[in-house]
């Protein structure tokens, strides 16, 4: 193994954002956004030269630090999963650098404060873990990553330093350090079995035996924790939406995905000869609970902003479908099949429309000073832009052409065609059909005329609201870009009738469906009809709804999530034990 | 010298017992903090153990895992700095130090569930 040209690169992904946290911290105070600003546009070019690189290359790039190979060194290693999701990244923090601004401001002849120069620290911090997630090579490196990315997005979600918010920042830390020293029992009795923590190394020696399933079960039990992968999310919801908009917009869009893309690098590059499609179902089958869950909770909310971040439990959901999608194709390596590639699609789609998706909730709770869904009235006229984000960032979750999603879904319904596993499909359909129908819900509330013209508390800063809405054309555009670079033919059938009619169906669907489970409905003469007609059905749907957010409710209680998480990893033993 | 690293094992494996149960069972955040601290310890004794039988190098001992120990040490002994922080934090704010503020808003929800 030796250095390839352009391996630098990958030092400097990392590098960059530290170096950028170092002098913002050092120089402090009004300077830190500044500082920030030059560092995310410094990243960026970098995140395109390695795209260069590999482009020009034609193959992975590698970089050993001090030139030691491995198993004593260490190496960065940058393939075609690390480049997309360096790429995403770079963009979504450019988007929330953007939006933050306006936030975490400093503009002159104002007092200099402390929140902001940890935003703007910790922002960076994040990004840097991220992408030393991205290239390491070595399961002690992403150990240490997956630990910075935590100890950056803990204090974010407590900025305000409001004890509701303090407490949701200490479950996070807590339940993340159970799940991060599963992984790391894991990655030491790997080391153990096998006398390296190299991935390439370790995917040549690995064989299945007791060392290695009672560490590959701990490694991924561990990262599902910290992936918030429902039954273990009982952190997730307080944090995401108790945190400012901006850092929500990180936390939900972007931290999720470091250590789900850690579980995408152990099952594809160091655990193929050990785990099991009963494994992977067990994987998808927790990802189909989150979508049920997940989404339906979403609509039984009164806040936007605990909305958004049911939304995101749901979502965390469809990247965890992949696994037996792609497992079929394993014969054919995993790595090329179109499982994986809808994978990564779902997760840069979802990291732009849920950035955009918090940005918009913050704009309006910024102008209205309170986000109750039932009392939304009037903001379309008051926020047009915003409410704009949000529908297309929306449209972009539910998966309509031409999004990302969209494109995602269509791969992972030739995967489960291909691989006969048809129930995933009902899935992938249910679970568009619920999240249209939050969205719907709540742009029913949006476009409702106001008895009084809503006057915005605060003025919204233009270029904020401008930042969101690009990062959701990015997700809704994203299906072209995904179209022209994997050569797919995806979207060509996108507009004819019967694509046509599915998508107008998915809406009707989901205003049915928001009808019948919704917690707070727009009172309008229609609704209330249609309420009034169906009132036994609407009882038995909402008991329905309220069974499912006492489960959640049960399920976010401490002694029940660690004891989920024990039983989950001794499942996932079971599973490799029992396909192998 | 198998007999002693059977013993360390062991004795391994029975910190990070101990310790997820008292993490599992303690409702006190610093309770928490200090039996992740006897997982985390239980771990790098196990890591101890593995260095000093996997001695590739036949030097009696595997230079690697030592590294790796200290590493871990440093990013245990953070977590457990900002978590107290944190706990601190919340401490002063709200004058008790208990996770349990969530079980209100989820009755909250259900109350408000038979509306509309």
């Amino acid at each position: 193994m030796t250095i390839t040209p352009g391996g630098l690169l990958l030092v400097l992904a990392v590098m960059v954002p530290f170096v950028g946290v170092l002098t913002a911290f050092t120089l402090g105070g009004r300077n830190a956004q500044r500082v920030a600003m030059v560092t995310i546009v410094a990243g960026l070019a970098v995140a395109i030269a390695i795209a260069a690189a590999m482009a020009q290359s034609g193959g992975a790039l590698v970089y050993l630090l001090g030139g030691w190979a491995p198993p004593l060194g260490i190496a960065l290693r940058a393939d075609g999963l690390s480049l997309v999701m360096l790429l995403a990244v770079a963009v979504v923090i450019l988007g929330i650098g953007v939006y933050a601004r306006a936030d975490f401001g400093t503009p002159a002849g104002v007092r200099e404060a402390r929140a902001p120069l940890v935003f703007w620290t910790l922002l960076l911090a994040i990004w840097g873990s991220l992408n030393l997630v991205f290239v390491s090579g070595d399961l002690f490196t992403l150990y240490v990553a997956l630990e910075l990315l935590t100890f950056a997005a803990v204090p974010l979600v407590s900025l305000d330093g409001r004890g509701e918010t303090l407490r949701a920042a200490l479950r996070y830390l807590l339940y993340a350090l159970l799940g991060s020293v599963f992984y790391l029992l894991g990655a030491v009795l790997m080391y153990g079995a096998y006398g390296t923590l190299d991935i390439a190394l370790l995917g040549e020696r690995i064989r299945p035996e007791p060392a290695t399933l009672a560490a590959a079960a701990l490694m991924t039990a561990g990262l599902l924790a910290k992936t918030a992968l429902f039954p273990l999310h009982l952190w997730l919801p307080p944090a995401h939406a108790g945190a400012p908009a901006a850092a929500s917009a990180v936390l939900s869009g972007l931290v999720i995905k470091g250590s789900w893309f850690l579980v995408v690098r152990l099952w594809l590059d160091v655990l193929p000869g050990v785990v099991t499609l009963e494994a992977a179902q067990l994987l998808a089958a927790l990802g189909a609970g989150a979508i049920l869950v997940g989404n339906v909770v979403a609509l039984r909310q009164e806040r936007l902003k605990l909305l958004v971040a049911y939304s995101t439990v749901a979502q965390i959901g469809y990247l965890f479908l992949m696994f037996p999608l792609a497992f079929g194709a394993a014969a054919a390596g995993l790595d090329a099949s179109g499982a994986v590639t809808g994978g990564m699609l779902q997760a840069i789609s979802h990291a732009t429309a849920k950035a955009a998706m918090f940005m918009a909730a913050g704009l309006i709770y910024l102008a209205l000073g309170h986000d109750r869904i039932a009392g939304l009235a009037g903001v379309a006229r008051a926020l047009p832009v915003s409410v704009l984000t949000f529908a297309v960032a929306g449209v972009a979750l539910m998966g309509l052409p031409p999004s990302g999603a969209y494109v995602a879904k269509k791969l992972f319904f030739d995967a489960a065609a291909g691989t006969g596993q048809w129930w995933w499909e009902l899935v992938l359909d249910a679970g568009g059909l619920l999240t249209a129908s939050y969205v719907v819900l709540v742009l029913a509330h949006a476009l409702r005329r106001a008895d009084a013209p809503i006057a915005p508390r605060k003025p919204v800063s233009r270029m904020a609201g401008g930042a969101a809405l690009a990062l959701a054309l990015c997700s809704l555009a994203l299906g072209f870009v995904a179209n022209g670079a994997f050569s797919l033919d995806a979207l060509s059938s996108a507009l004819t009738v019967a694509d046509l009619g599915s998508s107008i169906l998915l809406l009707v669907g989901g205003a049915m469906l928001a009808a019948g489970l919704g917690h707070s409905l727009p009172s309008v003469p229609a609704v209330d009809a249609a309420v009034a007609i169906f009132r036994p059905l609407r009882r038995a749907t909402v008991a329905v709804g309220a069974m499912l957010v006492r489960v959640d409710g049960v399920l976010r209680q401490w002694p029940v999530a660690s004891l989920a998480l024990l039983a989950l990893t001794i499942a996932f033993g079971a599973a490799m034990i029992a396909g192998g | 010298m198998t007999d002693a690293a059977t013993l360390f094992g062991l004795c391994a494996a029975a910190l990070v017992g101990i310790g997820v149960y008292a993490l599992v069972v303690n409702p006190q955040p610093l309770r928490k903090i200090v039996a992740f601290n006897v997982i985390g310890n239980g771990v790098f004794v196990l890591f101890g153990v593995i260095a000093r039988r996997g001695g590739v190098l036949e030097w009696g001992g595997d230079p690697v895992p030592q590294a790796l120990l200290i590493t871990g040490l440093v990013v245990a002994f953070s977590a457990t700095a900002l978590a107290v922080a944190l706990l601190l934090r919340l401490a002063h704010e709200t004058g008790s130090a208990t996770l349990a503020a969530d079980a209100p808003e989820a009755a909250r929800s259900d109350a408000g569930a038979g509306d509309a």
